[in-house]
């Protein structure tokens, strides 16, 4: 059952940035897809604070899916139809005159989780089938090698859409109405384009990317249901979109970065560093609010912010 | 997302008290004067596969009785949310008999409330109850480890590389205890096993439990046990990886059929319906009550597939001598992980001395820091 001993020697120091790069490349993806999602809200000028109850929903909805049907990829689809729904609701109520985006954005939130708590109790305890992975490392005979690039499908997937999303918001006619009605409403009403619908559609994709992103959790890794199973990712993704600058390459990295530095507190323990592990353990947080303050400046607003988001406005 | 949770109990309470206020009058008990209302308060969800639901399991026997209503709410974190889940059970529901299963429920909030509501009974499990505290407190609980000790035994016996592995949420005496008794029972199997501990902090992370497993995995480790709330991730992520695990709390075998080889499991069922029972009889419960293998408040999982017939006669005849009392697993002369003797030569702890319940070391063997 278990590998031969040789096989499985503990490769000592080294270890510990395989283990990290491991780590981040399996805690990554949630954190990956929630912020390209909300980049994509927040590029069209209005911020989906509501993407944590959407990340757990497109979770109690895959992972429910997967298990009614048996196959995973139908819950994967479940969760992006299910975070597309809540998108369209989170622009519905929006586009009602004088409601703050914000406001609706928390209410969804706590709607989503406390649905998706209620709606998932039954499913907790059934094990539902899960995504399989793709071994990227079969040539390698190192072991811990083979499993850090043991690489699931949606992490690939998030590869390539970032930097395609990036592409799209320069080069594209669509990129560039998203952009006018996030720099300018008035501008884009000018060019005749329907601000309300631009924004729709902005928040149900990403509605739809913050589902898929729920569903790599509970189909994926960790890989089942349960009520903590986010503890506050998709609010921490929202995060990073800030921290990325509504950049969806800085997006990617801002994850991998995350993810990483949440791996840095088991990957240290296992190697015998077990001092002060509330301190690794706090790693992401301490990070966010370094580069938060170095990047920080009193002359200046925030560089790539859309001019008609509420925080900028 | 605790910050979060609705509240529909504390805005009834919320109502209740304003209008108990109003007419000057406390809200009565409910009407059926007869009938025993016994609330249970959980930290996490009922159905974890972990400590909870072995609490719920207690729970469901408990319902089963005639004249009790069960009351119970879950996902109750360890703050003034637990006063207030206490208040709305005795002043709503006429509870006279609460059990608080979380261990950071008893120390200040269970206190406070028993200060507070003298004719109330308040059963906290994994507390230390002191002659200082409210007699109407009281605190039981199980000696698990005796079973993470016959887990230790058949884990020394099936690990090939002799590296344990143990996910560990915080560094308290009950988490100690387990992982040095998993680790001594190891060792009395192959005495060159070593339990690699990671911490990740809280009851239930289901992402970092998942990390700190494959962690430990990439280290060679090849058995793992835990000590969390929920260990599903923990035993999934082990199976899934190819390598043995223990489980705890519950039986979680049907998560892991192959790769689970035994576990550590709770008899609440056992022990909640007698409580009851003493209760409504008017009985004395003792406020401070322990118990282990030969009390039954804990059983060990049957054996999985890949347990062998040396690591079965081990753990099997372990299990005959601490079911019949007297056997120590705690004796001198024991070295804590850092050199410093724990305890005498000599000298050995009964499974009952309270010293144990107040643990800060980790035996030598552990990879680990308690800080």
């Amino acid at each position: 059952m278990a590998a031969p001993a040789s096989a499985m020697a503990a490769l000592g120091w080294w270890g510990l940035p395989l283990a990290v790069i491991a780590g981040a490349v399996r805690v990554s993806t949630p954190f990956l897809f929630v912020s390209l999602g909300e980049c994509l809200t927040e590029r069209s000028g209005r911020i989906n604070l509501g993407l944590e109850g959407t990340l757990v929903m497109g979770a109690m909805s895959g992972y429910g899916v997967s298990y009614l049907t048996g196959s995973p990829w139908l819950g994967v689809l479940a969760a992006g139809i299910v975070g597309s729904l809540f998108g369209a609701l989170h622009a519905a109520f929006c586009s009602l005159p004088r409601v703050n985006d914000i406001a609706i954005g928390i209410a969804l939130m706590l709607f989503g989780v406390g649905l998706a708590f209620y709606i998932g109790k039954p499913l907790i305890e059934p094990q539902a089938p899960i995504l399989p992975s793709i071994e990227l490392a079969w040539w390698s005979r190192v072991p811990q090698l083979r499993e850090a690039l043991r690489i699931n499908v949606l992490f690939l997937i998030g590869i390539v859409l970032a930097p395609f999303l990036l592409w799209a918001l320069k080069h594209t006619r669509w990129g560039l109405i998203l952009r006018t009605a996030g720099e300018s409403a008035d501008a884009a009403l000018a060019l005749g384009y329907s601000v309300n619908l631009i924004r729709l559609a902005a928040t149900m994709a990403g509605g739809v990317l913050a589902g898929i992103g729920g569903s790599f959790l509970s189909l994926y890794y960790p890989g089942n249901w349960n009520e903590r199973l986010s503890s506050g990712q998709g609010i921490t993704a929202v995060a990073l979109v800030i921290f990325a600058r509504w950049d969806p390459m800085l997006c990617f990295w801002a994850s991998i970065l995350f993810g990483g530095a949440g791996a840095l507190g088991p990957a240290l323990q296992s190697l015998g560093f077990s001092e002060g592990y509330y301190l690794f353990n706090a790693a992401p947080y301490i990070l966010t609010l370094l580069i938060m303050i170095i990047t920080c400046s009193r002359r200046r607003t925030l560089i790539g912010a859309p001019a008609e988001l509420s925080i900028t406005r | 997302m605790s910050l979060f949770r609705h509240s529909r109990r504390r805005f009834l309470q919320g109502a209740a008290g304003t209008a108990a206020a109003l007419s000057g009058l406390l809200p009565g008990r409910p009407a059926f004067a007869d009938e025993v209302v016994v609330g249970f308060i959980y930290v996490g969800s009922r159905d974890d596969y972990g400590y909870n639901q072995a609490h719920a399991q207690g729970a469901a026997a408990v319902k089963a009785m005639a004249g009790v209503k069960v009351d119970e709410e879950e996902n109750v974190p360890e703050t003034e949310a637990v006063e207030k889940s206490m208040e709305s059970m005795i002043n709503l529901d006429g509870a006279t008999l609460l059990f608080p299963t979380s261990f950071g429920y008893y120390n200040p909030h269970v206190l406070k409330m028993a200060e507070k509501y003298p004719k109330v009974r308040f059963e906290h499990c994994g507390g230390l109850w002191t002659p200082k505290d409210p007699t109407n407190a009281a605190s039981y609980f199980g000696y698990i480890d005796e079973c993470q000790y016959l887990s230790g035994i058949v884990a020394g016996h099936t690990s090939k590389t002799g590296k344990l592995g143990f996910v560990a949420a915080k560094p308290i005496p009950q988490v100690l205890r387990n992982i040095n008794a998993f680790t001594l029972g190891a060792r009395s199997a192959n005495p060159q096993a070593q339990t690699q501990v990671i911490f990740t902090g809280d009851w239930s992370m289901p992402v970092k439990e998942a990390e700190a497993t494959n962690s430990l995995v990439d280290q060679g480790v090849d058995v793992v046990t835990c000590h969390v709330d929920g260990p599903k991730t923990v035993v999934e992520t082990a199976a899934r990886r190819g390598i043995w695990v223990t489980g705890y709390h519950c039986n979680q075998s049907v998560l892991a059929p192959k790769a689970y080889l035994t576990g550590a499991e709770w008899n609440w069922e056992q022990l909640y319906p007698k409580f009851v029972k003493m209760f409504m009889a008017g009985e004395p419960i003792p406020n401070f009550y322990r118990g282990g293998l030969k009390e039954g408040l804990v059983k060990p999982s049957p054996y999985g597939p890949a347990v062998g017939e040396a690591a079965r006669k081990q753990a099997d005849d372990a299990k005959a001598k601490l079911t019949a009392g007297g056997f120590a697993i705690f004796k001198g002369p024991l070295v804590d992980n850092r050199g410093k003797t724990v305890i005498a030569a000599g000298t050995q702890q009964g499974q009952t001395d309270p010293t144990l319940e107040k643990m800060d070391y980790l035996v030598e063997g552990v990879i680990g820091s308690t800080s």
